[in-house]
């Protein structure tokens, strides 16, 4: 139960520097921070006690294995959250070009 | 049947196509795009007929595999609707950007993100998988974080920060939601998870599930409290892509999704109906107020759509079969004048240099065909009668009267005096009154966008007759059995799954 509560919290650090933070990428490190505690979620709940890798061989039998399929989950979520912050961090390099500050109290272009 | 993976495959594979021999080749783009995008259109079409024919489901399983690992792509009532929908408004827009797309430099990579957007939403439609549907609404998503910013200047870079982080807070909230519904219901089929959800109550597991969804579907479908992103992302896409933005993008990744999650997989509860009802209502007085405000074109257009997408959901909310059907041919009315709203802009745009109200007016001379086509829009979304959108509005607002929401038909009625209000502003500052000297020496678009304009207005006046009870029991009658015989889609699916 603790190792979920812990998780909750890490998302929580997450959530609150991309709400909070004024710097891009603090917030792209929030992002990422969130992303994180998913993935440990999915695997966390996917986890048997004393369980084995899911690898099935011949001639054996297999009393307790972990759920491998939020391993696979977490692996396309991985993948995807690469994607995302790699365009981040593009787009943040640009405003950076373009603006000279990752601040976005100075970013205010568009009235939103 | 063999057929189905070709949606997905035909755009996937043309991006990955064009992106690798496509550079300086802007000819060959074109016209390889406008076949892919053709074919698609032609596949969908081919699908209505089948299903006609065939009873039940479409069901293709994706490597053989069956439950539970297995994925598997589901055709139903509703997917070969949004799927007509979707190709039909890609490849018009494909057509539109052949011209307009000429004022940027690398256009191969415009169509290499076109198609990678277009294969996400038809995967999203598709997929009977609910992990296969984050990672296709993940794919058209980061396409269209990407083409928010294709003009890489100012406003567009602050733009689209603004939408991906939005959308990527709301993505997370979706993986969250997927990951608890796999650890309550231990599956991932959408059908298997309804059928086990069917055998529990209603508990707060369900609810906390529900929250989630809500939130992420409902930041890509742009209802009201979570609206912030539209109006800047709008303005500052290239105007094909705000076009399939307002059209297509928000109804199949917003829409859509909470359609099947909420009717298919969840079944919709008393509760969970009035909180529709209320958001949608929020959104139609919210979005006509704030349009009725704006000087930029498309930023008007952009509060228009999340008023108008007010209306879909209140019909939705209300569920009865009448009420349903105006939200579905709601949403096929609004694809299509939206589309051509935004095109219209485009247009003006090309032509003249500005979007701003202010500096335009009597274009009606110099640009007759951009001021039928737009006048024919603006006639069908504020409901004038001929018009398709009059029938649609109609049907939303006879279902609220019917069921007994007075107070929600009547907020519907004042929404539709907005519609009318802020696009006579658009009709006016654009199309009538004095030209502007600096607009003396301008020339209408070229052939290809007056084509796709010409097209969707021609659907806008005769988009009535999908109505017709014939017609309808093509396109939009399967639509509205699928949402509203909640375990027929759990049923049929699963029994195509477990015949060998």
């Amino acid at each position: 139960m603790l190792t979920y509560f812990l998780c909750l919290i890490l998302f929580c650090v997450g959530l609150y520097a991309v709400l909070r933070k004024r710097n891009i990428i603090k917030m792209i490190i929030g992002i990422v921070i969130c992303e994180y505690a998913i993935n440990l979620f999915l695997i966390l709940f996917g986890y048997r006690m004393n369980g084995r890798s899911p690898l099935y061989s011949p001639n054996q039998e297999i009393t307790s294995m972990v759920d491998p399929l939020p391993q696979a989950l977490a692996m396309t979520a991985i993948v995807i959250s690469l994607a995302t912050t790699a365009l981040l961090v593009g787009i943040a390099l640009r405003i950076y070009e373009k603006y000279g500050t990752f601040d976005i109290t100075k970013i205010n272009k568009l009235k939103g | 049947m063999q057929f189905i993976p070709l949606l997905i495959i035909l755009p996937l594979g043309a991006a990955f196509f064009i992106s690798l021999a496509g550079k300086n080749k802007d000819t060959v783009c074109d016209i390889f795009s406008t076949v892919i995008t053709f074919s698609l259109f032609a596949l969908s079409l081919f699908f209505i007929f089948t299903a006609k024919t065939y009873p039940g489901t479409l069901v293709y399983k994706v490597g053989g595999g069956g439950l539970p690992g297995g994925i598997v792509l589901v055709l139903d009532g509703l997917s070969i609707f949004m799927l007509t929908i979707i190709n039909f408004i890609a490849f018009i827009i494909n057509i539109f950007s052949i011209n307009y797309m000429n004022r940027f430099s690398a256009k191969y990579k415009f169509y290499t993100l076109f198609m990678l957007m277009v294969g996400g939403m038809n995967g999203v439609v598709i997929t009977g998988d609910i992990f296969n549907l984050f990672v296709f609404y993940e794919v058209a998503s980061i396409a269209s974080y990407a083409l928010v910013a294709f003009g890489t200047e100012k406003e567009e870079l602050e733009a689209s920060l603004k939408y991906t982080i939005i959308g990527v807070v709301g993505s997370l909230c979706i993986l969250l939601a997927i990951a608890f519904l796999y650890a309550y219901t231990s599956s991932l089929n959408m059908a298997d998870i309804s059928l086990s959800l069917a055998q529990n109550n209603l508990n707060s597991v369900v609810i906390f599930i529900s929250v989630l969804f809500i939130a992420g579907f409902g930041i890509k479908s742009a209802i009201v409290p979570f609206h912030a992103w539209l109006p800047d992302a709008h303005p500052a896409a290239p105007a094909p892509i705000s076009a399939m933005l307002s059209g297509i993008f928000i109804k199949s990744l917003g829409i859509y999704t909470l359609c099947r999650i909420f009717y298919n997989v969840f079944g919709m509860s008393s509760g969970l109906s009035h909180l529709f009802m209320f958001l949608g209502a929020l959104s139609i007085i919210a979005g006509g107020l704030l349009a009725l405000g704006q000087s930029d074109i498309k930023r008007l257009l952009g509060y228009s759509s999340i008023s108008q997408v007010g209306y879909i959901i209140l019909g939705l909310g209300i569920g009865s079969p009448l009420a349903i059907t105006g939200a579905l041919f709601h949403l096929f009315n609004h694809s299509v004048f939206k589309s051509l709203l935004f095109l219209n802009a485009g247009a003006i745009e090309y032509a003249t240099g500005t979007r701003n109200l202010e500096q335009l007016g009597g274009l009606r001379t110099k640009m007759p065909v951009t001021s039928a086509s737009s006048l024919t829009a603006a006639m069908s979304i504020s409901g004038i009668p001929p018009f398709a959108g009059f029938f649609s509005k109609l049907l939303i607002i006879a279902a609220c009267i019917k069921s007994g929401y007075i107070g929600y038909g009547i907020l519907a009625i004042i929404g539709a005096i907005f519609t009318i209000s802020y696009l006579l502003k658009f009709q006016k500052y654009t199309f009538f009154g004095q030209l502007k000297e600096m607009n003396k020496n301008i020339r209408e678009v070229p052939i290809f966008m007056k084509f796709s304009m010409v097209t969707l207005s021609l659907i806008c006046i005769f988009g009535a007759l999908a109505i017709m009870p014939k017609a309808a029991g093509y396109f939009l009658k399967p639509a509205q059995e699928s949402l509203t015989r909640t375990i027929k889609y759990a049923d049929l699916t699963t029994q195509v799954l477990y015949e060998k």
